[in-house]
């Protein structure tokens, strides 16, 4: 084999995440009240270009999953198959360029030469100038060319882009029509311009709409960095469009592997404390009354710095540096769970409390039903619309902690590529002068594109599930059709 | 009412219990004293001797819980978990690595800390409350959808870009105050403007828009329409009315941080280099000086206790309707 794969713990639950969400998908399509409250997920215009890019962005986290050890070239003379030190992924594998071809340090978005002047020598006198990058714009023979390359690459580019937008748009249109059982030109007619009926149409439009931005986008950026670093390059030299892509991935770990740890948590803790009552009452409650009362940022610190002792003091426990930032990741990840379920904790429990004496439940109990069988089938499945608002409104919220996080120092382990350690190292990189502005530039915009779509699918998820808020979106329907 | 008080300032007792022990598993179960002090002096190549005399230094040479070799009382109170737990019950919190008092400096650090949260806190309260107000006065046209598109893309910046961002512009480019510093008395104005604003510009967008539904709700209630029915004007009804009304959600999330104002803000302080609470945390986070997180945690829940007991009282000020038994 030409690779050895490596499973790396948090790939591991990444993908079972990722299996978890398809049988959730499924199980939500075989229930009429799901599918519905995901219909009027679909019905929103924001809800279904958010969607898109962040099915970008977990394309992009789940590449950086796939991760693997290189073989290295075997020596001369020996049979034994060796595989690099170094842990890489598909995403690696896929931006070799990016990752490999390395400046000698800062070079700005697109350029031909360095950012800081050095002493060379040129026909055998000693100057100081600004040295040729040794990647960025290598292939221009003459720099007036510079310009007019760009031009034409954003051109080819785009129009590359455009392309795989209609591949992409003729593959679902086709889809859809087999599966609303329409002719294909009437299919297209209905994603465009959608009829006016009882029932409101998915969002096709804003999907593609968005899809189209995106692959414009992303088909210049791609033909850029084909020979530039199209967001410049960071102290090292590293190529910043790669450190932010490697980023992606560690944002979204962070945002969703917490929940693994608040999901059972809250649920069993909430539905205990809801439906026992009693002494299991007071003794959750007691237990997420200590919890909160010691402030979020102060917890995880103390927490993270204990964590930071065991991995210091067991070197032994981890083979490569990659393991080791791997593990530091889930502790963050366990960490920021156990100081996080209690808010969703409480909620379930008030809900709980109503419920429990709503009629059904007391016949169930009249029939004999056992507790643990009442939660688990009757009460539960009524606590679902709760629990998933809060997932997906928690997510953006963990993503934003963990930039600050690392920034204070108590987050991922700092090998580790995430938006908080970009921005740490800018800080230093903006009292230069002039500015190195593009890794931060990079990071801001990423993130922005990351929370802001992960908010308004939150806000989407809520506006469905939340019965309070139907109530709401209704009124305000009938009151736009009077 | 007084029973009430002193009743709940009782159940707070087992709560910081709580909090004390949670600490203190996490501090000294957890990682032994030794591991610390591996870590402290490096990881490697530390002669057993060395860890004894770190350990000796600040007192971490006892036993966990239990003292056998000690007389009478001592027996529970010769251990690292009386020593450096229960005093803090006491406000007794030792000292940090670097030898200095920790509750002199805390005394020292609250000034600053207070100087920049409170001004924040009025000011942010007053502004996105207006603005929320505003966008309610609007609902339903387009600046109310703008308003609220704006909050959404405010909320989904992280805190650091405000921060980086607004003194990269004001005080690099613009040069209008410097770029970060403190000094005390009056002169502190210079310093503190800047990070006061970018704080409150900071927390618009996902207060505003909070407070927006809170108004939004109260707005369809039965009094509203009597008040306009009153032919009262639409201003004078959202803020005599409404405003009223959603105080007792708005204080629910705005008295529990009044005391916690006085731990300052981690990122603020330690970015505009102004020596608070908040600096001083990061300081001994960034150094691992367990004795100073340790006494902040403690610090912290104190206050969070203390501010759900005020949120509880200031029900009764503004909806005579609460009664506290």
């Amino acid at each position: 084999m030409i690779f050895k794969p490596v499973l790396l713990w948090s790939d591991l639950l990444l993908w079972s995440l990722v299996a978890g969400a398809v049988v959730l998908a499924l199980y939500c399509r075989s229930q009429d009240y799901l599918r519905r409250a995901w219909r009027r997920v679909g019905e929103s215009s924001a809800a279904m270009a958010s969607v898109t890019v962040l099915a970008v962005f977990v394309a992009v986290g789940l590449l950086d999953s796939l991760h693997y050890q290189p073989r290295l070239p075997a020596k001369e003379g020996s049979s034994e198959i060796q595989y690099a030190p170094e842990v890489l992924s598909a995403l690696d594998a896929l931006f070799a360029d990016l990752r490999l071809n390395n400046e000698k340090t800062y070079s700005a978005p697109l350029a031909t030469h360095g950012f800081a002047k050095e002493t060379m020598e040129r026909d055998g006198v000693q100057t100081r100038d600004y040295p040729r990058l040794v990647f960025g714009g290598a292939h221009l023979d003459e720099l007036s060319q510079h310009d007019a390359d760009l031009r034409s690459r954003a051109l080819s580019g785009a129009l590359k882009g455009a392309l795989l937008w209609a591949a992409f748009t003729g593959v679902v249109v086709g889809l859809l029509a087999l599966a609303q059982r329409r002719s294909y030109a009437d299919t297209c007619r209905a994603v465009w311009r959608p009829r006016r009926s009882a029932e409101r149409p998915i969002a096709w439009r804003a999907v593609f709409v968005t899809a189209a931005v995106l692959c414009v986008l992303g088909g210049v950026i791609a033909a850029w960095a084909d020979g530039y670093h199209v967001f410049g390059t960071d102290k090292v030299g590293q190529d910043v469009l790669y450190l932010s892509l490697k980023s992606v991935r560690t944002a979204l770990l962070i945002g969703t592997l917490t929940t693994l740890v608040t999901l059972p948590l809250a649920i069993a803790l909430g539905l205990i404390a809801g439906f026992r009552g009693g002494w299991w009452d007071d003794a959750i409650q007691y237990l997420y009354t200590v919890l909160n009362s010691i402030p979020g940022v102060l917890l995880i610190a103390a927490m993270v710095l204990m964590m930071q002792v065991i991995i210091d003091t067991h070197p032994e426990w981890f083979e490569t540096a990659a393991e080791r930032a791997d593990a530091r990741l889930l502790a963050l990840c366990f960490i920021l769970g156990l100081t996080s379920w209690t808010g969703l904790c409480r909620l379930l429990r008030a809900e709980t409390l109503k419920l429990r004496e709503l009629d059904y439940v007391q016949a169930a109990r009249a029939f004999g039903v056992s507790d643990a069988r009442i939660m688990a089938r009757h009460v539960l499945p009524n606590l679902m619309h709760i629990v998933l608002i809060a997932l997906v409104m928690d997510f953006s919220g963990l993503v934003l902690s963990e930039a600050v996080l690392s920034y204070i120092g108590i987050g991922v382990d700092s090998s580790m590529n995430s938006f908080g350690t970009m921005i740490n190292a800018a800080r230093l990189e903006l009292s230069r002068e002039p500015v190195v502005w593009w890794s931060l530039a990079a990071a801001f915009v990423l993130m922005l594109a990351l929370v802001l779509a992960a908010n308004l699918f939150a806000d989407a998820v809520r506006d469905a599930f939340d019965p309070r808020f139907q109530w709401r979106a209704r009124r305000t329907l009938r009151r736009a059709a009077a | 009412m007084i029973a009430y008080i002193i009743r709940r300032l009782l159940y707070a007792i087992p709560i910081l219990i709580g909090v004390n022990l949670i600490t203190f598993v996490l501090f000294f179960v957890v990682n032994s004293p030794d591991d610390m002090a591996r870590m402290q002096l490096g990881a490697k190549r530390v002669t057993p001797e060395a860890i004894e005399k770190w350990k000796a230094e600040r007192g971490y040479d006892r036993p966990l819980v239990w003292n056998a070799n000690a007389a009478g009382l001592a027996k529970a109170t010769d251990t690292i978990l009386f020593d450096k737990s229960m005093r803090m019950f006491v406000f007794d919190f030792g000292r940090a690595d670097d030898g200095r008092d920790i509750a002199l400096e805390i005394g020292n650090r609250m000034g600053p800390s207070l100087a920049i949260a409170i001004p924040t806190f009025l000011l942010g309260l007053f502004v996105t409350v207006s603005f929320a107000l505003l966008l309610v006065f609007f609902r339903n046209t387009a600046l109310d959808v703008g308003g609220v598109v704006l909050c959404v893309a405010a909320m989904s910046i992280s805190g650091l870009f405000y921060i980086i961002g607004g003194q990269y512009l004001v005080s690099k480019v613009w040069n209008l105050v410097p770029i970060s510093g403190y000094a005390p008395g009056l002169d502190a104005g210079r310093f503190l403007i800047l990070p006061v604003l970018i704080s409150v510009v900071g927390g618009i967008g996902s207060s505003a828009r909070w407070y927006r539904t809170l108004f939004l709700e109260e707005i369809n209630k039965d009094y509203v329409r009597t008040a306009r029915a009153k032919g009262l004007s639409e201003l004078r009804v959202l803020f005599r009315h409404v405003l009223k009304n959603a105080m007792i959600p708005i204080l629910t999330g705005v008295v529990v941080v009044i005391p916690l104002l006085f731990m300052g803000s981690l990122l603020l302080e330690s970015f505009f280099g102004i020596p608070g609470l908040g600096s001083y945390t990061i300081d001994a986070i960034n150094s691992q000086d367990f004795a100073v997180v340790r006494s902040m945690v403690f610090i912290g829940s104190v206050l969070y206790i203390v501010g759900l007991l005020l949120t509880d009282i200031s029900y009764t000020l503004v909806d005579p309707r609460v009664r506290l038994k």
